[in-house]
């Protein structure tokens, strides 16, 4: 068929655009065990570095005895803080703009804190030399708990901060104390909370757990000595600002920097942030002149890198009898670890959890967040979340079921009630976000029609009397949950990290045979940018996604970006992605009037060609003008086809979305069976529904995996219970319930194709659903909530605790 | 520490080495032998990204000493495919149902479920469910994983049918 019989749609269909279901490119070299993942990686000489952790959650460093492990052949070096000191390497700066120790010095403040870099010739040789190296402790006494970290009289734990009573983010109040966060209106919610007629309070807590990708963290550094140059591999999420990290680390000029991200093995937020590991690597090879690999093992990934949540939340919820939502309170006591190492940008030490209004329209609200050290592995990551938008998604859901429960309304109908409604968007929220856009009614009414709401409360009041009579142990539970995500940061007015505005970047280049490629800011860790973003792009300047070739994580070739994290890849490189590719379409379209003989004005865009307004006969395709740009451009103009974007955001996205959660609790174990889940997503438009709905089953999983098993919890000793896959809750295929996916699209209206992001969604909205199911079975009987991780064995004593059982 | 001298079949090739008794399988075939697609996720036997086929039987090569291999029959991702390059339906069957997303699991989930489908060739959704339990994936929920082996097992048996 000839270009010119062949129809808009058909050539549509080829570009494998925007919308369409396109099998993912990465997927070839993955299932045939040709990732390139970076402890793939083999370099001439290279050492492995392995690490001697802390036994003690908090502890004074009287000795470390490395004789031994020096004489063990094969042992090329050990580093510990008086080697690091002299090079002012003994502490880096987090992301939050606190320090965290590299390797103690002097004193350990959390099990499996980093002590000393072994460096040998293997990996086996490195981790003999770390048993052969004794460190002798003064044990001190651990802080589990963020109440009792914050006591007039408990323990100093950040002896290099005594003193200090302003921090990154103003007065410290204790000497525990990081910061006060504060946002909203004290006032006028007190006095809301004062005169209304109902008020719900409660305490809720969003315990301490890890998002444990399957690949743990780990790099490969490689100085050259001869050119200066280092080279970092690494599972970096983002690679662009490890460069300017490590440069203000090291002293290395950043053009003598080159960061490459290689396939990640997911990265959910645990691989953000920068970590002692990291900084060890990079001093061993600048010192052995060799590659150094560093990979942590699972204990080690779940014991010191990144923890996410760990929030202490207290409540109350003002309302009218009618259940129309009057004002909302919120504090927060944040345990944040020994050191503050959140990856939330600059100004926003609590992230974006002024998001707790969630998707009501609330007058009034207050927020508080105390942040505080403990005892405990640094972190605070966004766990599959944008900045702390879980946290504030489950405190806000369990609130409103709390608020339900005392008015005697249905879940759903209080939701209803309160929801924002269409013609108010965009929505100043209390808090102050501006929510681009939403259609929450419809969203909510599609889903109770689609699962039968109506029909699932008669089967659970059904339930309930057969409960009641004895016939059954198992108690019916259902759980609705709408959640607002905010997501996409950030405009660099409000959002940055490290003074690093919060864009991202796309770069494209044309090649003549009307092929391109086309390289971002941001890096994939299994989201498959290398198909979706060549879709927007096929969209938007008529190349097949077929013939465009993604390239993310290498810094040497690709522009700045802040990365991947917080579903900003779609909201702020995507639209970059658009933009750029626009730039393109200019361009095209001067080159094509050129040949054409027309004025520009006089072209229309037409799929994949510019044609003559009136004369469609007469056109120029892509692939035609691609060749031209190379040797035909007008008088004047610049031959090539390239052009890059930096885009600044002017907003985030709001994405948004609708769960119900119906579950089965046997109240005699506890077991708590999924029968079914039900997940209504709109995140703009869509770029990928194959892609999006893989996501959503992901996001989901994790948020089962969460609300029903996982924690990472401390004993009084600061000994850390969870850090084996034998302990830490990760949901294997039976578990995992199958999911029933749907959407409606509410396109973004300061995103250049609509789009919103959504890989997060699933976790933020899916955590309460559950919690609010296994919180609903008990509803008829009194318990108003109850926290998770509802396992087994917590379940049953919720069943014990209202005489279900003996 | 004195090397051993290990023997083994490896997709299809014979392969002789020197070993430490305390060499780990997993390490064997991703650093000496380069066969780097399955992965080390846990170290501890739980993730199953370790995955390997020794002697047609799933193990976790992890848990498992390189000397325990000596004179063994193993498959790895690397030999799933046919020697002209023609994928196994369970490799095509995996991008056809967006079964995985980073990748970091697929080569021991693929690998597992190959045995899994020698087993039971006609395994229900409960069967395959159970049958890929010793195998975690942060990204995918399964659902895409159990509808890919899904198809690729009646592939397999309608392509038996077709050449009989």
């Amino acid at each position: 068929m000839s270009d010119a019989v062949e129809t808009a749609e058909a050539r549509t269909q080829k570009l494998e655009g925007l919308g369409t279901k396109r099998k993912r490119v990465e997927d070839a070299r993955f299932t045939q065990g040709k990732g390139h993942y970076v402890d793939d990686i083999k370099l001439p000489g290279m050492l492995f570095g392995d690490f001697v952790r802390s036994q003690y959650g908090h502890a004074r460093i009287k000795s470390i005895k490395k004789d031994a492990a020096l004489a063990l052949p094969g042992v090329v070096a050990v580093l510990t803080a008086a080697e690091l000191k002299p090079l002012k390497l003994h502490y880096m700066p987090t992301l939050a703009g606190d320090v965290q120790a590299v390797l103690a010095d002097e004193k350990v403040l959390f099990q499996g804190q980093e002590i000393a870099f072994v460096v040998a010739q293997d990996r086996y040789t490195a981790a003999d030399a770390v048993e052969l190296i004794e460190v002798e402790y003064e044990e001190l006494p651990a802080i589990n708990d963020a109440t009792k970290a914050m006591a007039p009289n408990a323990p100093v734990l950040r002896d290099d901060l005594q003193g200090k009573t302003e921090g990154a983010h103003g007065k410290r109040k204790h000497h525990n104390h990081i910061f006060t966060w504060e946002v909203g209106d004290a006032d006028a919610t007190a006095s809301a909370l004062a005169r209304a007629e109902v008020v719900a309070k409660e305490r809720i807590v969003y315990q301490r757990v890890h998002p444990c990708p399957l690949e743990t963290c780990g790099c490969v550094a490689s100085m050259d000595k001869i050119n200066g140059h280092l080279t970092v591999w690494g599972t970096f999420q983002a690679p662009h600002a490890v460069r300017t990290v490590a440069s203000l680390i090291s002293g290395i000029p950043e053009h003598k920097i080159r960061i490459i991200s290689p396939d990640i093995g997911g990265g959910f937020g645990n691989k953000v942030g920068v970590y002692p590991g990291y900084i060890c690597s990079i001093v061993a090879s600048i010192v052995t002149g060799v590659p150094v690999k560093w990979i942590e093992d699972r204990m080690e990934n779940l014991l010191a890198t990144a923890f996410a949540r760990d929030y202490h939340m207290t409540g109350e919820i003002a309302a009218t009898k009618e259940g129309r939502i009057t004002a909302l309170r919120c504090h927060v006591l944040a345990d944040h670890g020994a050191f503050d190492a959140c990856a939330d940008p600059t100004k926003y030490p609590a992230g974006f959890f002024s998001i707790c209004t969630g998707s009501y329209d609330i007058p009034v609200a207050h927020l508080t967040v105390d942040g505080v050290y403990t005892n405990k592995a640094p972190g605070g990551v966004a766990y599959r979340c944008s900045f702390r938008v879980t946290e504030a998604s489950y405190f806000i859901e369990r609130m409103v079921d709390v608020l339900a429960r005392k008015l005697q309304l249905d879940p759903a109908e209080i939701r209803r009630r309160n929801l924002i409604r269409k013609e108010q968007f965009p929505y100043q929220s209390a808090l102050g976000w501006e929510y681009d856009s939403g259609d929450y009614l419809t969203a909510l009414d599609k889903a109770l029609k689609t699962v039968d709401y109506a029909g699932l409360r008669e089967e659970q009041r059904r339930n309930r009397e057969a409960f009641a009579r004895g016939e059954t142990r198992k108690l019916m539970g259902i759980g609705v949950s709408f959640f607002t995500e905010i997501v996409g940061a950030g405009p660099i007015k409000n959002c940055d990290i490290l003074g690093l505005g919060m864009f991202d970047s796309c770069e494209i280049r044309v090649h003549p045979t009307g092929s391109a490629i086309a390289r971002l800011g941001t890096i994939s860790q299994g989201q498959g940018h290398a198909t979706t973003f060549a879709q927007i792009l096929a969209s938007e300047i008529g190349i097949p996604a077929a013939n465009i070739t993604v390239e993310e994580g290498d810094t040497d070739t690709a522009p700045y970006g802040l990365g991947t994290y917080g579903s900003r890849s779609t909201p702020v490189a995507g639209a970059a992605t658009a933009m750029a590719g626009r730039k393109i379409r200019a361009k095209a379209q001067m080159i094509a009037a050129y040949l054409l003989e027309v004025h520009d004005d006089d072209l229309e865009w037409d799929v994949d060609r510019f044609r003559v307004k009136g004369a469609p006969e007469r056109f120029k395709t892509m692939a035609e003008i691609a060749f031209a740009a190379y040797n035909k451009v007008p008088p004047g103009m610049e031959p090539g086809l390239e052009a890059v974007s930096y885009y600044d955001p002017p907003n985030m996205t709001y994405p948004f979305g609708a769960y119900v959660a119906v579950v089965d609790v046997e109240v005699d174990t506890g077991i708590t069976e999924i029968r079914r889940f039900y997940a209504l997503d709109d995140c703009g438009t869509r770029i990928n529904p194959m892609i999006i709905e893989g996501q959503v089953h992901g996001g989901l999983t994790e948020a089962l995996g969460i609300a029903m098993g996982q924690e990472i919890a401390y004993d009084e000793f600061g000994n850390a219970k969870n850090v084996t896959l034998l302990d830490f809750f990760l949901p294997t295929a039976v578990e995992t319930p199958v999911w029933e996916t749907d959407h409606t699209t509410t396109p973004s209206p300061h995103h250049p194709i609509g789009a919103k992001g959504v890989g997060e969604s699933p976790n933020v909205g899916g955590v309460s659903a559950f919690s609010n199911a296994v919180n609903d079975a008990f509803a008829h009987l009194g318990l108003v909530h109850t926290a998770m991780p509802h396992d087994h064995w917590r379940v049953w004593k919720t069943a014990k605790s209202l005489g279900l059982v003996s | 520490m004195a090397k051993m001298h290990i023997k083994l079949t490896v997709n299809g090739r014979a392969v002789e080495t020197l070993a430490e008794p305390r060499m780990l399988l997993i390490h064997l075939l991703r650093e000496e032998l380069s066969l780097t697609g399955p992965h080390i996720g846990c170290d501890t036997s739980h993730c199953g990204a370790c995955t390997v086929d020794l002697n047609g039987k799933s193990v976790k090569s992890c848990t498992v000493f390189a000397a325990q291999a000596n004179g063994a029959t193993i498959l790895t991702i690397e030999g799933m495919a046919a020697a002209d390059g023609t994928l196994h339906p369970l490799q095509e069957a995996f991008r056809e149902h967006h079964g995985l997303q980073c990748g970091f699991c697929t080569p021991g989930m693929i690998t597992r479920a190959y045995r899994l489908l020698q087993e039971n060739s006609n395994p229900s959704e409960a069967e395959i469910r159970a049958g890929i339990s010793g195998n975690l994936c942060r990204c995918t929920g399964y659902q895409n994983i159990v509808k890919a082996i899904r198809a690729a097992a009646e592939r397999i048996s309608t392509s038996k049918e077709a050449a009989e």
